[in-house]
């Protein structure tokens, strides 16, 4: 169980914020393997998927599930006839499968992004990125996550 | 409430260089809940543009996944002097922006 | 099930053997910063990546902003905040002789913002106290902290290291018994740390925004499944005192990232 250290430390400050909504549980209505696979099919249609080109820089084991930072790179040289038009961020378990798409052009010269994400339970992250052939490139990362996210339980 | 965007000052023409945002939000997912089981709903920022001398180099979608206070990092080649502008938009009509200039040569 | 849990917590120190005993010596002293992961601490390091900046920053636009029916802004009095603020905030609570105890910097921006200002008070953990003290105390940053060294706070400070060394709520622990006498240990994966009050206001991945010390050490009484002391309480600012005087020497770094 992910809250463990929560169940006994309680350490959550939500109760204690003067003039905060006290926000309890998340009962974490997880996406579900369809959804996923519906989430990914939007944006890549019928077109195959292939596994390369794409690094994904998550820690493996994160402090807090709040807050994880994450890079995607994409090999390309991003010239006019050859590059990244667009990255695409997924996770397995959050209660909605997406976390972001980041659009590209040859002017970003260098095929990375970074941000920082929520992730509610160890789960994987897929990374999907469309160049300007149209073709898709995946990679996928597992995260253990110490502390689950977006639950802040009261005692 | 602040945003902090970071762009170098100044750069070589033809300069890969790197921009990095911050801004200011809660990012509420919509899938918490109150003590008395009410959702709390969705407040998030769902969009982010970055134009540099009026043309958009970089543009995102944002989700709950996304972290309260957004964090944002691209590329982008440094081609003239001017000014990048940054918007965030988002749910209930949010919209917040900010802008950077660079000298190039 | 949480109870079963709680105890199993409790077991744990009770049969334990502690690694050290008592107070930390003042060279093995060290900041919740040295027990983060890499990430964290990148986070905390990069002015332009640490979201407790976004704080600072609204924070300095409340500094020049006028307020209250004397309409003076904070500036109007203490001008550059870079020179006036430096040193301040590593200094407190500091001793007060108009209310005859020492007092935290939230209560002492509140006390400016009565008697100064002629405004209301601001809630504790609201956005603006929060910028505004983030604001002063970023301008300590780097020095050491030497809050406790008045002799008038003497006995508060004794007082906080009473309540420190006393056990409390359901699991019966005390503060050190989990800062003093095990830290670096780990409990269910996240490691403890000496409890350090270096970072404060510090933005908290867990609570995804900027948080008091106050908040911080009510989140620990709660942990032990204590009744938390209420914020400004004689008996949370003697704590806060304790842990400064205890961080003796220790540099600030507001506005720290903590996981
Ligand atoms: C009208 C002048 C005035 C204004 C406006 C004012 N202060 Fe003060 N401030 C003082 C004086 C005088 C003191 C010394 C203590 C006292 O007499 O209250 C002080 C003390 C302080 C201290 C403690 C300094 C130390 O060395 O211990 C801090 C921190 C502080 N003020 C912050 C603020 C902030 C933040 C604001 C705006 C919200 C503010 N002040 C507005 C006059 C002012
Ligand atoms: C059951 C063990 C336990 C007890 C008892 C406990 N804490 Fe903590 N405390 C923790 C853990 C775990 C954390 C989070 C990780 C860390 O910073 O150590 C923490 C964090 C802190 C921090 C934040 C440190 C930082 O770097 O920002 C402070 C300050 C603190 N505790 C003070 C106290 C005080 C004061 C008490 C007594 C009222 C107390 N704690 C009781 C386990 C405990």
């Amino acid at each position: 169980m992910p809250t463990t250290r929560r169940q006994f430390l309680n350490l959550a400050g939500g109760v204690t914020v003067v003039g905060a909504i006290p926000i309890v549980t998340l009962r974490p209505l997880r996406a579900t393997p369809a959804m996923l696979n519906t989430a990914v099919r939007n944006v890549v249609g019928e077109a195959q998927i292939r596994t390369g080109k794409v690094k994904l820089d998550i820690p493996p084991l994160v402090e807090n599930g709040n807050t994880v930072p994450m890079t995607v790179t994409v090999a390309s040289p991003m010239t006019a006839d050859d590059h990244v038009k667009s990255i695409h961020v997924f996770n397995e378990k959050n209660p909605q499968p997406n976390i972001g798409n980041f659009y590209l052009n040859p002017a970003s010269g260098r095929a990375q992004i970074s941000t920082r994400i929520r992730l509610a339970d160890t789960q994987k992250v897929i990374a999907i990125a469309r160049l300007s052939d149209d073709t898709f490139w995946q990679v996928a990362a597992d995260v253990v996550v110490t502390l689950a996210a977006c639950t802040e339980e009261m005692n | 409430m602040a945003a902090l965007v970071n762009v170098p000052a100044r750069a070589k023409r033809g300069d890969v260089i790197e921009i990095r945002t911050l801004t200011s939000h809660i990012m509420e997912t919509g899938f918490r809940h109150t003590a008395d089981g009410k959702l709390v709903p969705r407040d998030i920022i769902t969009g982010f543009t970055c134009r540099y001398n009026g043309a958009e180099i970089f543009r995102a979608d944002l989700f709950p996944a996304i972290a309260a206070n957004p964090y944002l990092s691209f590329f982008t080649i440094a081609k003239e002097s001017g000014k990048f502008e940054f918007e965030w938009i988002g749910d209930n009509g949010y919209s917040s922006t900010a802008s950077a200039s660079i000298t190039v040569e | 099930m949480t109870i079963w849990r709680a105890i199993a917590a409790a077991a744990l120190f009770a049969t334990a053997p502690a690694l050290l005993a008592g107070e930390i010596p003042p060279d093995a002293r060290r900041s919740g910063y040295s027990f983060m992961g890499p990430e964290t601490r990148t986070m905390q390091d990069d002015d332009t990546s640490n979201p407790g900046m976004l704080f600072v920053l609204d924070g300095e636009q409340l500094w020049g902003k006028q307020s209250g029916s004397a309409e003076k802004a904070c500036a109007d009095c203490h001008g550059d905040a870079r020179n006036s603020m430096k040193g301040v905030a590593a200094r407190y609570p500091a001793f007060d002789k108009a209310v005859g105890r020492p007092v935290t910097l939230d209560q002492r921006i509140n006390l400016c913002r009565a008697n100064h200002q002629q405004a209301a008070p601001l809630p504790y953990e609201s956005r603006d106290l929060l910028a505004l003290s983030a604001f002063v105390a970023h301008q300590s940053r780097g020095v050491a902290i030497t809050a406790g060294d008045d002799p008038q706070v003497k006995s508060f400070v004794d007082q906080g290291r009473d309540l420190f060394m006393q056990r409390k709520g359901q699991l019966n622990l005390a503060c050190t018994n989990c800062h003093d006498d095990n830290f670096d240990r780990r409990l269910a994966g996240a490691p403890i740390t000496q409890g350090q009050p270096t970072g404060y206001p510090l933005y908290r991945l867990e609570w995804q925004t900027l948080g008091s010390l106050e908040r911080r050490l009510r989140s620990c009484m709660s942990g032990v499944r204590a009744q938390a002391y209420d914020y400004g309480s004689p008996e949370l600012v003697a704590l806060e005192l304790y842990l400064m005087s205890r961080a003796r020497g220790l540099a600030m770094e507001t506005p720290a990232v903590r996981p």
